[in-house]
């Protein structure tokens, strides 16, 4: 069926359809399309910029945790692993790229996958509890994983440069350094694309969809072959070099990585992406990452628009602003839990539902 | 010299540990009734403490009335948490669970902040707080009293599950729910009271701990801490915890120790107990007192 449309009800017939990435070819287009909208998003029209700076780090911010989140999502949303470190291997990734670039003479364009190898190590280690705990055991284990590592960051002053930080070399791609954020904005641009393809696809393999089966059911699938040791610990691999990629992209975004900033705080963030996201969805990770990024961006703008009021300027709410903010963090993630523990994945899935058959409700 | 040190530590050791005990028998009292990991359990001594510590500065009201009202405010707050927030969460997945409590933790934290500031507030003064000396030791007075008042909670906690109707209540439904349903106990009000008794006598550490070193949003860290304990001790083993909490307190100190007088590492304290947990959880993932679960993994 060439049809752009999707038939009201289940008529597939080869488990290739079934599994296809995209439904229809408009859903394909659309995606292909979102990828060369935002593509022409930093380009200056005559010497006039249509998008402002401040959005274009802003879509750089949700690439890079955007991709970390992804990481996370393959482990607690596909693989039904709880990981409370997961800023920790982010972190890793950004120290390892810039100790790269910095003690060998990489070139960053290298420095970015091997950041994430090395990451991949870091986590398969941290992983091997996984191997014999689970469920809230595990949550516990990373965490205890999340400080041990905080720790080795402040120690391992080679490593990290300690307490001064450690400087990482701009983005160069065959002798040519990409100045500013528009430039850079391309290369968080070709990752996301990438690594999303990447997990979307991994995910429709025998490996994946037994990732999959060790969440739903660890004991049936034992049974039907599947080596739960060694899932379960690619999974951790897996979730890591993701977020060595991220950690990595944000060390060459900065150009600056410091030790502060990879703490416990971070991690349930992308925790709280992917809850909102929603767990088990590639999208909704991307979904998450936009809302959290984008909450205290809102926040400060009804704020900003408050004081303008009469009755706004309250000295005790824009003084709080930093405090609001991370109360609303906590807040979104137990508000979801509650009213909408699917994610904004399901709500988007909802919303496409209705509009599928709209005017007609059945 | 060195010998004093390290008993001044070993003291201090054991009176950090029983803190840790006490917070840790709290998380372990809601673990074993409702089967929820508290992630919140810190901010418990945070609210406690901050209740406490605004009751007494705003208010002419002598320290035990401010006392009392911080566990009559702290008993309403954990039944309406149990009730508005954790009973929705009622058989959801274990990451759904765990994910409040951090989300709760993480909004509480920067509440306190937010109302009452990031800086270290000293508490109103209490007792005189002249250091007696204990065989030689000098201990505050407000740590012995601290060490007197978690004995008494311990024992008190021991008397009200073998004696009390509401303990033995309790037991039941930590043991078997749908039994316990069957035999007349509400369920529900069980949990309430399991999260109103945490949250009281985590407040009364809270408190305790305000007192020595002023209230500060390092409080909540405690609730970081008591995972190396509960888990050493067993999740669902209140003597456990007592223990744990005792062990790790010690251990702490004397990682300090060792630290400054032979391996001058540093901060090693403080992630001591992390390593051990991940040691535990990896020989024993049970504890020294918990039940063991067989299954195969």
């Amino acid at each position: 069926m060439a049809l752009s449309l999707v038939p009201c009800g289940q008529f597939k017939t080869t488990y290739a359809s079934d599994t296809t990435l995209f439904a229809t070819p408009l859903s394909r287009n659309l995606v292909i399309a979102g990828v060369i909208l935002l593509a022409l998003v930093p380009l200056k029209i005559g010497g006039l910029a249509p998008v402002s700076d401040y959005v274009i780090a802003l879509l750089i911010q949700i690439g890079y945790l955007g991709i970390a989140a992804l990481g996370l999502n393959i482990l607690v949303g596909f693989t039904g692993q709880i990981s409370l470190g997961h800023s920790a291997f982010f972190g890793f990734g950004a120290f390892a790229s810039a100790w790269l670039g910095n003690t060998f003479g990489i070139p960053v364009f290298f420095t970015i996958p091997l950041a994430g190898i090395l990451t991949t190590a870091v986590g398969m280690i941290v992983g091997i509890p996984a191997a014999r705990i689970k469920g809230l055991y595990l949550a516990i284990a990373t965490l205890a994983s999340q400080f041990i590592l905080q720790d080795f960051f402040a120690r391992a002053v080679w490593f990290t440069g300690g307490s001064s930080g450690s400087i990482a070399e701009p983005f160069s791609l065959f002798g040519l350094t990409l100045a500013g954020d528009r430039q850079y904005f391309y290369v968080v641009l070709a990752y996301v694309v990438i690594m999303y393809l990447f997990a979307s696809n991994m995910l429709r393999t025998r490996d994946g969809r037994a990732l999959v089966a060790v969440r739903d059911h660890y004991l049936s699938a034992e049974v039907i072959g599947i080596n739960l040791t060694k899932y379960r610990i690619l999974s951790f691999g897996i979730s890591s070099f993701y977020a060595g990629v991220g950690g990595a992209l944000f060390a060459h975004y900065l150009q600056y990585v410091s030790i502060e900033g990879f703490d416990i705080l971070l991690s349930i963030q992308f925790l709280a992406m992917i809850i909102i996201g929603g767990l088990g969805s590639v999208m909704g990770s991307l979904l998450g990452t936009i809302f959290m990024v984008l909450l205290p961006e809102v926040m400060e703008a009804l704020i900003g628009a408050l004081q303008s009021t009469s009755w706004g300027n309250v000295p005790a709410v824009t003084d709080g602003l930093a405090y609001l903010k991370e109360a609303a963090i906590g807040l979104a993630i137990v508000l979801f839990l509650i009213f909408e523990p699917d994610g904004l994945a399901h709500r988007w899935r909802l919303i496409k539902v209705y509009w599928k058959l709209y005017p007609f409700s059945f | 010299m060195k010998l004093e040190f390290l008993m001044q530590l070993v003291v201090n050791g054991l009176i950090l540990g029983t803190l840790y005990g006490v917070v840790a028998m709290c998380f372990t009292l809601i673990y074993k009734a409702s089967q929820i990991v508290n992630f919140a359990q810190g901010e418990f001594l945070l609210i406690g403490a901050w209740v406490c510590w605004w009751i007494l500065t705003s208010f002419p009201v002598p320290f035990y009335a401010g006392f009392l009202l911080t566990l009559a405010f702290m008993m309403v707050f954990g039944i309406l948490l149990q009730v508005l927030v954790l009973r929705p969460m009622i058989g959801e997945p274990v990451i759904a669970v765990i994910m409040v409590t951090i989300g709760l933790s993480i909004f509480f934290q920067a509440m306190m902040k937010w109302l009452f500031g990031v800086f270290v507030q000293p508490f109103p003064p209490i007792f005189e707080s002249s250091a007696v000396s204990v065989m030689g030791l000098n201990v505050q007075p407000i740590y012995l009293l601290s060490v007197a008042i978690s004995i008494c909670i311990m024992v008190a906690f021991a008397l009200f599950f073998k004696y009390s109707r509401l303990g033995l209540a309790m037991r039941a439904t930590a043991f078997d729910q749908q039994v316990a349903q069957s035999l007349g106990i509400s369920v529900k009000q069980m949990f309430a009271l399991s999260w109103a008794i945490s949250a009281m006598v985590s407040a009364l550490a809270g408190v305790v701990v305000g007192i020595v070193n002023g209230v500060s949003a390092a409080l909540s860290f405690f609730g970081i801490k008591v995972f190396p304990a509960v888990i050493l001790g067993g999740l669902d083993s209140i003597i456990g915890a007592v223990v744990g909490g005792l062990i790790i307190g010690l251990l702490e100190n004397l990682a300090e120790y060792v630290d400054g007088q032979w391996l001058h590492l540093g901060n090693l304290y403080q992630v001591v107990p992390f390593y051990v947990l991940v040691v535990i959880l990896m020989v024993r993932p049970y504890g020294l007192f918990g039940t063991a679960k067989i299954e195969r993994v």
